[in-house]
């Protein structure tokens, strides 16, 4: 398989790997080295490739993977830095998610959703698998897919009608 | 759509139970400007949902690992081919030199080896000369210290 023809395989869903490791990592960055690193991977791995039948759910599963362990090891890393200065560490994630006041509400809600529920919303309402793609990719079963999806679409609602109604009752505390 | 029918669609989606058709549906009712004012939430959602479709990965790849190793070992080679170039060329030119001074016609070899005779014999006199030096100072002291 030379360059041209792997490039034509990884295109229809390249950006959706991505999306999907900035779901998970948040920053950019982090997200372009992850896709990068999975491709990357892909292509070294691509005599292989015939054999798996979506290579796009393969890219999928290694997304996740590739991003839950990041995450682990980054979480591995900063509980070292909680027993030095724990307020100073927390002080600064504050201000950092503060700062990027254009991230929407909704960003910000799917933010504090575990990361199984991130993955799965992102990769049906943003990505619009169906779910026995979803189930495959994630190593999980359709019912929990389903149910996971149910109670993510929940609270975002919820946190956006309290967001909703909370920002018209301020609105006429202003105005009175 | 009415707004009761767009209800039912979005209890349906609550649950999880939507196809991505009808989730469609929905997304396409919401981003629309006549959104029923109790739904603006939604709007929020399904905007957000729409609008994260767009991010692109625009970093390229690094696609030739392999080619940059074939470069890696191409310098080595040419390096090993220069020293063990160098090393020859050495080798070869201390060859060369001391095939140099050497005469094919005896005649000329016997002019050449008289005039660097005459060169050497030169300088011995001139040694010699100032050994004489030496001689007369030897003896001016064997008259002092007797």
């Amino acid at each position: 398989m030379n360059q041209q023809e792997f490039l034509n395989i990884i295109s229809p869903f390249k950006d959706k790997v991505f999306r999907i490791a900035k779901r998970l990592l948040v920053s950019s960055e982090e997200a372009e080295d992850a896709t990068q690193e999975v491709l990357i991977r892909l292509w070294n791995k691509k005599e292989g490739l015939d054999k798996y039948n979506s290579v796009e759910a393969l890219a999928v599963t290694m997304t996740k993977n590739y991003c839950l362990d990041q995450l682990k090891s980054k979480r591995a890393s900063n509980l070292k830095l909680v027993h030095s200065n724990y307020s100073d560490n927390q002080a600064g994630v504050d201000k950092q998610v503060e700062d990027k006041d254009s991230w929407s509400w909704v960003e910000k809600i799917m933010n504090n959703l575990p990361e199984q529920q991130r993955l799965i919303v992102q990769m049906r309402d943003v990505e619009e698998y169906e779910f026995s793609e979803i189930a495959k990719a994630l190593e999980m079963n359709e019912t929990a897919v389903r149910v996971a999806l149910s109670r993510a679409r929940k609270m975002i609602k919820e946190k956006l009608v309290e967001k909703h109604n909370y920002g018209i009752s301020t609105n006429r505390t202003i105005t009175k | 759509m009415e707004s009761a029918q767009i209800e039912q669609l979005l209890n349906k989606y609550l649950e999880g139970n939507t196809s991505i058709a009808e989730e469609r549906e929905l997304k396409a009712y919401f981003s629309s400007n006549n959104v029923a004012l109790h739904l603006l939430p939604y709007k929020e959602m399904f905007g957000y949902f729409k609008n994260q479709e767009e991010i692109q990965f625009t970093k390229t790849l690094p696609l030739q690992p392999r080619k940059r190793n074939v470069v890696k070992w191409i310098g080595v080679a040419a390096s090993f081919v220069i020293l063990f170039g160098t090393a020859l060329f050495y080798m070869n030119s201390n060859g060369t030199n001391e095939d140099l001074g050497t005469y094919d016609d005896p005649e000329i070899a016997l002019i050449e080896t008289q005039k660097a005779l005459e060169m050497l014999s030169e300088n011995v006199s001139y040694g010699v000369e100032s050994v004489a030096v030496l001689q007369e100072y030897n003896e001016s002291k064997k008259t002092i210290f007797k």
